[in-house]
């Protein structure tokens, strides 16, 4: 009975230790990424090319997707409104939705599905194939071309994406409130400007970067540590999902506590 | 060159993957233009030994100096001038699977010989590509490419930096008999046509026999015996390398 309850002892306190020591080599990851991000030599080219297949080939997927947002979110909201006789607010209230949360939440978590785990398994693989090793021996500097490379490609891209979805969606919203209110599209952006302010604006933006710069650093962190094999690439790929997600709604709760402070200022 | 001078020299060398002992208390001299084929059954610390001399591992204990240099002390900076000089091709090619042929050898050459024109680097590529027999794919992708070809084409990746030492590391698994004739006589070409220094590390004793001037097997963390192949295999005392010898011959 006592061996049990000291093997289980052993146990959890392994599972604390493993915690805090990948804890603390996630934080090493991040203190080298911003070390490495201002020292020369700079790897343009590279950052480019991330950034065209960060942006540009997730933009199908956006476009849809943010329309669809606009689309149901107005239909969703037109019986509340419409039982007070409100639905002439409607474009002011999906307008306040969609950028101040909708638009960098859906974006991220798209983003964090497609590139996240797209960053994982590609530098997963390169781990496993020996990729990174042969960067190593070569005297390049691996940690600068993946890594330092495809973080700048997501935190730059994310908010680009982000705005992209915003106009997207209100377009959705446009569609459906053209139809059913005979709205102008004149009248329905006019009344979605007058309802955000430079704060809303202000605060999706700096929520893109943070989220943008989450989905980047976990995918290389969680690709740049694999190992054993393809299952650590299936691995690699799928935790940089599923964490990236999880910090994206940690985050947007902060960022929303802190604008929320500012704003009863 | 003085083909005395010692490029390589290795001490007491120890290193343990947790309880597993790898390497328990190496000694090694490599000379310059030596072609050294390092021999031993699967994990016996072989590739371990070759990625301590170009810092991807670090050992436990003991001295690994790459002329005259402590590989364990070196700032990166130094590390990374001290693996300029060593050509490292990997078991799988390790070839960067998004890039092309051609943007595979410009990868370190670009990154570290500033100044190059684009003509010479496109001229750097193409010689060292027809060296290997395979200037015809300088447009290809790694996917695009059999197992020989990958590996001639790390080869030639590893060349493109002028090494002083080659490091093999299983050249010829995984591939059929001809190539791996293919894939030896490539090494020894290397040798002659670049003076380099070579480390084979490999279980193959066809592969040994054809590339290497002295072998140097590796049993139980210990480099067990040395010599030249006739000297260390057909008359073996050690019944475990007698065995080693006796299963190659056998199957191949």
């Amino acid at each position: 009975m006592a061996d049990q309850a000291s093997t289980r002892k052993n146990v959890f306190s392994k599972k604390i230790d493993k915690f805090f020591t990948g804890l603390a080599d996630a934080w090493n990851f991040v203190k080298r990424f911003f070390q490495e991000v201002f020292i020369p030599p700079y790897e343009f080219k590279e950052v480019i090319q991330q950034c065209y297949r960060i942006g540009v080939e997730s933009l199908p997927l956006i476009s849809l997707t943010g329309f669809i947002v606009g689309v149901v979110f107005t239909n969703q909201s037109r019986p509340s409104l419409s039982e007070f006789g409100a639905t002439s607010w409607l474009p002011a209230l999906i307008s306040i939705a969609v950028v101040r949360a909708m638009g960098p939440l859906v974006t991220a978590l798209i983003a964090a599905g497609k590139v996240g785990s797209g960053i994982g398994a590609e530098i997963g693989s390169m781990k496993v194939t020996e990729q990174i090793d042969a960067m190593e021996v070569s005297a390049t500097n691996p940690f600068k071309f993946l890594v330092v490379t495809r973080v700048l490609a997501t935190t730059f891209m994310i908010p680009v994406l982000v705005m992209y979805t915003d106009f997207v969606a209100l377009m959705g919203a446009f569609v459906n409130v053209n139809t059913n209110e005979l709205v102008s599209i004149s009248t329905f952006f006019v009344q979605v400007f007058d309802a955000i302010t430079f704060l809303d604006i202000f605060s999706s933006i700096l929520k893109s970067l943070l989220f943008g710069f989450t989905i980047g650093i976990v995918g290389c962190y969680k690709g740049y540590n694999s190992s054993k094999g393809t299952e650590g690439v299936g691995r690699a790929a799928n935790a940089s999902v599923v964490i990236a997600m999880f910090l994206i709604f940690i985050e947007e709760l902060l960022v929303l506590q802190i604008v929320t402070a500012i704003r009863s200022l | 060159m003085d083909k005395r001078e010692k490029v390589v020299v290795v001490r007491n060398l120890y290193k343990s993957f947790g309880d597993l002992d790898v390497l328990k208390g190496v000694d090694l001299d490599l000379h310059r233009e030596e072609n050294l084929v390092v021999l031993g059954r699967s994990g016996t610390g072989k590739s371990v030994l070759i990625k301590i001399m170009v810092g991807l591992l670090r050992q436990d204990s003991g001295s690994m100096e790459v002329f005259g240099q402590e590989v364990s002390t070196l700032s990166l900076k130094d590390l990374n001038k001290l693996r300029l000089k060593i050509g490292f091709s990997f078991q799988n090619s390790a070839l960067y699977d998004s890039m092309t042929v051609r943007e595979n050898m410009e990868f370190p050459l670009v990154r570290n010989i500033k100044n190059l024109s684009k003509k010479e680097i496109s001229m750097r590529i193409e010689e060292l590509l027809e060296a290997v027999g395979l200037p015809h794919t300088i447009n290809q992708m790694p996917s695009e490419l059999s197992g020989g070809q990958k590996k001639r084409i790390g080869v030639a990746r590893t060349l493109v930096l002028n090494p002083e030492v080659m490091l093999y590391d299983e050249p010829t698994a995984g591939l059929d008999p001809i190539t791996c004739v293919e894939i030896n006589n490539l090494i020894q070409e290397v040798r002659d046509r670049y003076k380099t220094t070579s480390i084979v590390i490999t279980h193959d004793l066809a592969c040994a026999k054809q590339t290497g001037d002295r072998m140097a097997v590796l049993l139980d963390g210990q480099f067990r015996a040395f010599g030249t192949f006739d000297e260390v295999f057909p008359l073996a005392e050690d019944q475990r390398i007698k065995s080693f010898y006796d299963y190659n011959f056998i199957y191949s």
